[in-house]
C-alpha cells in the first residue's frame, strides 16, 4: 500500500507533515509542505517532478542524510529525526542503500573493494564478507569484473557496482536517485532491469526519482511531486498524471 | 570495522604531489631532530666511556670537576694506601695523581686555535687505565718533557705528528706516543708525567687536581669511598668514574638535546602547517567520497580515523625518511668544547635505535596534531552539500 492522504497505519515507510526549507541569502526556500507518505515493504515507487521540485531532498530525508525543518519520519518504527550521529549512521547502515545519479564509487578501491565498503560496519568474517560481495556483484553481472577500478569500468557498469555495494548488506530500503541519469538507454535499462529485479524477486522497498517516464512504469506506484506535496497519478500506478511528463 | 586504511594510502598516494610536500617538510624535521639528539647521545657516550666503573676519581671536597680541585701528595699517599685500591705486580698501589691544564693549538682543519686538555699523569696511568693502551710509539719516560697524545690529536691539530717536537708551557716537548683509549674523550687529550708538568708550568710543585684509583673490583668502591671519605686528613669527594664522566658530559648534552628540540619544534611548526595543508586539500577534494561513506553508514569516530590514520601514513612516511636521511650522520665525527674542562672534544654522532624511535614518533605525533583538524572537519562535513558537489 502507498498513500499520500496521511492516513496509512503501521507502514514501513511514515511521513507525516513533512517540511523542509532552505534558507540561500536572506531567502527561504520552501521545498516540501506539509508531505505525507506511506509506504509498505516490498513496494517499489517512483517520484518524478520538475528539476528542483525537491525529489532529491525528500529521499535525503528518508535515508537521514538531511533533518526535516518539521513534522516527523518513521522507517521500520524508528523516528529518524530523533536520531544523530553515531546512531544515525549505525541505523542508515542497516536500513538505506542508496544508489546515486553519478555512482559514487571510491576511485581508488576496485568493485569488490567498493561492494564491501558496507559489510565492514557488520560483523561478518572476511570469507562470509567475501561470499557476499561475490553474491552481489554475481546478481549484477559484474563477478569478472571484481578487481577492476571504477576507472576501468564503463558507467553502465560503474552503476551495477553501485548496485551491488546498495544492497550487500541486505538494507530494508533502496533508495535511488536518478541511477540512470547519466546513462545512455541501453545501459539505463540494464539498471532498471535490475532495479526491477531486486523489486520482483527479492521484495525491496524501492523509492526511485527519474525523469525518464519508461523508468517510471517500472514502478509499481508513480508519484508525482509538485509544490512541495506528493500527488498519486493513478490507482494502478500505470498512467502518468500529466501527459507532458510522459513525452519528456 | 573502520573505513580500511588502504583507502587513505592510495588517495594520499593518488594526489602524490601534495603528499609529498608534506612528507618532505616532515622528513627535514625528523632528520634535524635525530641528528641533534645523535650528537647529543654521541658527546654523552665519548665522555661516559672515558670512564671505568672499577676506577674511583677523588676530588677535593666540593669541587665540580677537576679544574676546580686540588689534592696534596700526602693526601694523595694516603688515598693510595687505602682499603680497596689494587696494586700492580710488583706491590705499588695504582693510583694516578693528575694535573689538567689547557693548551691552545692551531686546529688542522681551520687553523685556529683550540683548546686542548693536557693531563699529567703518574708513571702508572696504564695500569690505572687498562682501557687506554699505546697505538704507536711508547709511553713517556718519567722525569723527561715527553708527550703521548691521544689517536685524535695528531690528525685534528697541526704538529702533533709522532716525533715531532711541540712548544708550550715554556717547554720543549717531544710526542713520543700516541695512545687508543677506544673513542673516549682521552683520545683528544694529551699526557705527560704529572710532576714535569707542575714544573714546566712553574706550579706549586706536589698539588694535584684528581687522583684516580684502579679498584680491586667495581665492588670495592663502598670500602674505598668509607675510608677516604672518613679520614681526617683529607676532605675529599669519591666517584665512581663512570658516574663521574656522566655528571660531565650531562651539561653538554642536555644544551644540545634542547637546542635540537627547539630547532625541532620551530621545525615542527611548519611541518604540521604542511600537514594541515595537505589533509585540507584532501578532505575538501574528497568531500563527495567522504559523503558518499557517511552514506554508507560509516560514522563521525570512522571519518576522523579513517583521516587521522591518512595523517598518519604521511607523517611516518616523512620520518621514515627523515631517519633514513639522518642515518649517514651515524659515526660522523665532529668537535665541540667540552664545557666542564673548556676544552676541545671529537666525538662520533650515534643514531641508535631508540633514538630513531623517537623521530618516528615525533613524526606521528606531527601527523596527529596535522590531521586531527581536516579530519573533524571531514566528519563534520554536510553530506547532502557535500553529494551535490559530485
Ligand atoms: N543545501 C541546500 N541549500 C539551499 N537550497 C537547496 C539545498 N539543497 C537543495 N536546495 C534547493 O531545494 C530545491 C529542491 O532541490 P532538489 O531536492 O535537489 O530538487 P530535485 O532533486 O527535485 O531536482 C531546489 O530549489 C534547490 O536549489
Ligand atoms: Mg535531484
Amino acid at each position: 500500500m502507498v498513500r499520500v492522504d496521511g492516513k496509512g497505519t503501521e507502514s514501513l515507510v511514515e511521513i507525516r507533515s513533512l517540511d523542509k526549507k532552505y534558507r540561500r541569502g536572506g531567502e527561504e526556500i520552501d521545498v516540501l509542505r506539509g508531505l505525507n507518505l506511506d509506504v509498505d515493504q516490498g513496494e517499489f515507487i517512483a517520484f518524478m517532478g520538475p528539476s528542483g521540485s525537491g525529489k532529491t531532498t525528500l529521499l535525503n530525508l528518508i535515508g537521514g542524510l538531511d533533518v526535516p525543518t518539521a513534522g516527523t519520519i518513521r522507517v521500520a518504527g524508528d523516528e529518524i529525526g530523533a536520531l544523530s550521529g553515531r546512531k544515525l549512521a549505525a541505523w542508515r547502515a542497516r536500513h538505506i542503500g542508496f544508489i546515486f545519479q553519478m555512482y559514487n564509487l571510491i576511485p581508488v578501491l576496485t568493485a569488490f573493494q567498493n561492494v564491501q565498503l558496507p559489510l565492514l560496519l557488520t560483523g561478518l568474517s572476511k570469507s562470509d564478507r567475501r561470499e557476499h560481495v561475490e553474491a552481489a556483484l554475481e546478481l549484477v553481472g559484474l563477478t569478472d569484473r571484481m578487481h577492476h577500478y571504477p576507472r576501468q569500468l564503463s558507467g553502465g557498469q560503474e552503476q551495477r557496482v553501485a548496485i551491488a555495494r546498495a544492497i550487500v548488506a541486505d538494507p530494508t530500503i533502496l533508495l535511488c536517485d536518478e541511477p540512470t541519469g547519466d546513462l545512455d538507454r541501453a545501459s539505463g535499462d540494464e539498471i532498471l532491469a535490475i532495479i526491477s529485479r531486486l523489486s520482483r524477486e527479492f521484495r525491496k522497498t524501492i523509492f526511485l526519482v527519474t525523469h525518464d517516464p519508461v523508468a517510471a512504469e517500472r514502478a509499481g506506484t508513480l508519484l508525482h511531486l509538485d509544490k512541495g506535496t506528493l500527488l498519486e497519478c493513478a490507482a494502478d500506478g500505470r498512467v502518468a498524471c500529466k501527459p507532458e511528463d510522459r513525452k519528456r | 570495522m573502520a573505513i580500511p586504511i588502504e583507502y587513505n594510502v592510495r588517495s594520499a598516494v593518488a594526489r602524490w604531489p601534495s603528499t609529498l610536500v608534506a612528507v618532505l617538510s616532515i622528513a627535514g624535521t625528523v632528520a634535524v631532530f635525530v641528528v641533534m639528539l645523535a650528537m647529543a647521545q654521541g658527546f654523552q657516550a665519548t665522555l661516559v666511556s672515558g670512564g671505568s666503573p672499577e676506577n674511583a676519581i677523588v676530588l677535593r671536597g666540593g669541587a665540580e670537576s677537576e679544574m676546580m680541585s686540588a689534592l696534596t701528595l700526602d693526601q694523595a699517599r694516603v688515598l693510595a694506601g687505602a682499603p680497596g685500591v689494587a696494586r700492580s705486580a710488583a706491590g705499588d698501589p695504582l693510583a694516578s695523581n693528575e694535573v689538567v691544564v689547557i693548551g691552545a693549538f692551531a686546529l688542522a682543519a681551520t687553523g685556529s686555535d683550540a683548546n686542548v686538555q693536557i693531563r699529567g699523569v703518574s708513571p702508572l696511568a696504564l695500569d690505572v687505565r687498562p682501557n687506554v693502551r699505546i697505538a704507536g710509539g711508547r709511553f713517556f719516560q718519567p722525569g723527561l718533557t715527553e708527550l703521548v697524545v691521544g689517536r685524535n690529536v695528531p690528525s685534528t691539530y697541526t704538529g702533533f705528528s709522532l716525533g715531532s717536537t711541540v712548544e708550550f708551557g715554556g717547554g720543549s716537548w717531544t710526542i713520543v706516543g700516541v695512545f687508543d683509549a677506544g673513542g673516549s674523550s682521552f683520545d683528544s687529550e694529551i699526557w705527560c708525567d704529572a710532576t714535569v708538568l707542575n714544573q714546566i708550568f712553574k706550579r706549586p710543585e706536589n698539588i694535584f687536581q684528581s687522583v684516580t684509583v684502579r679498584l680491586e673490583s667495581p665492588e670495592s668502591l663502598g670500602a674505598f669511598k668509607d675510608a677516604a671519605t672518613s679520614d681526617p686528613r683529607l676532605a675529599v669527594d669519591v666517584f665512581r668514574e663512570t658516574t663521574y664522566y656522566e655528571e660531565q658530559s650531562r651539561t653538554v648534552s642536555t644544551i644540545i638535546r634542547v637546542l635540537g628540540f627547539i630547532v625541532a619544534a620551530v621545525m615542527a611548526v611548519g611541518a604540521v602547517f604542511a600537514a594541515l595543508n595537505t589533509m585540507y586539500a584532501a578532505v575538501s577534494a574528497r568531500s563527495a567520497e567522504i559523503a558518499t561513506l557517511k552514506a554508507l553508514g560509516f560514522g563521525p569516530a570512522s571519518v576522523v580515523a579513517s583521516f587521522v590514520g591518512e595523517s598518519i601514513v604521511v607523517a611516518l612516511a616523512g620520518g621514515v625518511v627523515g631517519s633514513l636521511a639522518a642515518l649517514p650522520f651515524n659515526g660522523f665525527t665532529s668537535g665541540t668544547m667540552n664545557w666542564s674542562s673548556f676544552s676541545y672534544l671529537a666525538f662520533s654522532f650515534r643514531v641508535t635505535p631508540a633514538i630513531v624511535a623517537s623521530g618516528l614518533v615525533f613524526s606521528i605525533v606531527m601527523g596527529i596534531v596535522g590531521g586531527l583538524p581536516p579530519a573533524v572537519r571531514a566528519a563534520r562535513l554536510p553530506i547532502v552539500v557535500a553529494l551535490r558537489e559530485l
